[in-house]
């Protein structure tokens, strides 16, 4: 009986269901894009706020955003290396943000609240197809950041301590970004499970504390996202002598 | 268990990959550039010109105190010198004093002692000549009283 309940109870968390858009032949997940288009729409807004009337002696919001840039700004510097950091800063620092910004409006909006006809809102990140065009995103970055600074040169970091590394470091380029999509794509959907798990079993306060947990684990994902892009660039950028 | 479709293989499930993943990528890719322009850039600009400014700020601060510190030494060494230098003139003075002093009382001295010499050998003068005076008289006296006694016998 118990069980029963349980499973109809978990029925409604309704995972893996999506809000399918069909544009063309292409099928797309519509609630990716409506949780992420009002995010990153705050996002912007928020920022267009801050940096409307900038002074040389900041006030208010202007300085929480030069907090943030300068936070970004040693996160790259310390990654990437003094030479080329400013080339990838405002990359790293998107991803930071985007992340960042999905994970927190995913678990602070109750967007359950929200009735779609088919799946539901959440954050961005909880879809595998979001953290996946973002781990490729950092791949096609290091590839580049490796080639255009040192052209074919690049490539000796494959054998770069012996070449007995070369099948190893081949499949660390597929490693790194399989294990960035599915570090941050399993933890916030972790997240989003074991709260909506516990607020459909115990509905009052005991789920607070595992919410509080996952604005820290979404935090932490967010700066290990953008810490591992800037580390993968940096590596792809750094001098072997 | 319709809910637990995790690897649901044509609709639906949590790996469900299709254009959702090109389309993300391109939006964020987008946003980078709208980031770039709208925060990284303009916080950067300020931020940067200020750390500049300080920098500056600091050097020309560090300029003007070692300016100072040289100044400093220097009007030390100065008041130094001049100190020296008043000390000098001042026992130069003392000794001029001195010498002056020396000189003026040399002078008076002697002038005092010629003047006690002069009216020496005067008084010495005329007592020797109120003594010729006297004898003189002395002799008329007794020239007298002997003419007188010759006369009277």
């Amino acid at each position: 009986m118990f069980f029963n309940s349980l499973l109809t109870n978990f029925a409604a968390l309704e995972v893996g269901q999506h809000l399918y858009w069909q544009i063309g032949n292409i099928r797309l997940h519509g609630q990716v894009f409506l949780t992420s288009w009002i995010l990153l729409g705050a996002l912007i807004v928020f920022i267009s706020l801050g940096t409307k009337k900038m002074e040389n002696d900041p006030k208010g919001l202007q300085n929480l955003l030069e907090f943030l840039w300068d936070y970004i700004r040693d996160l790259a510097r310390t990654q990437i290396g003094e030479k080329v950091y400013r080339d990838w800063m405002p990359f790293i620092g998107t991803l930071f943000l985007f992340v960042f910004v999905s994970n927190w409006g995913g678990a602070l909006i109750p967007w359950r609240l929200i009735k779609l006809p088919s799946g539901e809102l959440g954050a961005p990140t909880a879809d595998i197809n979001t953290t996946i065009a973002l781990a490729l995103l950092v791949s096609l970055s290091y590839f580049y950041a490796g080639l255009s600074n040192k052209g074919w040169r690049y490539f000796e970091y494959y054998v770069h301590p012996t070449p007995i590394m070369l099948p190893f470091k081949i499949l660390e380029d597929f490693t790194k970004p399989l294990s960035l999509s599915f570090r941050l794509f399993g933890n916030i959907l972790a997240d989003e499970l074991v709260v909506g798990v516990l607020v459909f079993l115990v509905p009052l306060i005991l789920p607070i504390p595992v919410m509080f947990l996952g604005l820290f684990t979404s935090a932490i994902q967010a700066l290990i996202f953008a810490t591992l892009a800037a580390y993968y660039i940096g590596e792809a950028v750094e001098e072997h002598h | 268990m319709l809910a637990f479709n995790f690897f649901g293989a044509t609709e639906g499930g949590l790996f469900d990959i299709n254009a959702t993943l090109p389309l993300m990528a391109i939006q964020v890719v987008a946003l980078t550039y709208i980031l770039n322009s709208l925060f990284f850039k303009p916080v950067g600009n300020v931020v940067e010109k200020r750390e500049k400014f300080v920098s500056n700020n600091i050097i020309e601060a560090k300029n003007k105190l070692s300016e100072v510190k040289k100044l400093e030494a220097d009007l030390l060494t100065q008041l130094q010198s001049a100190r020296t230098e008043a000390q000098r003139i001042v026992s130069e003075a003392e000794n001029e004093s001195d010498k002056l002093y020396k000189e003026a009382l040399e002078l008076a001295n002697n002038e005092a002692n010629a003047s006690k010499e002069k009216a020496r050998l005067e008084i010495e003068s005329q007592t020797s000549a109120a003594r010729d005076q006297l004898s003189k008289q002395a002799d008329d006296l007794s020239e007298l009283i002997v003419n007188r006694l010759i006369l009277e016998k």
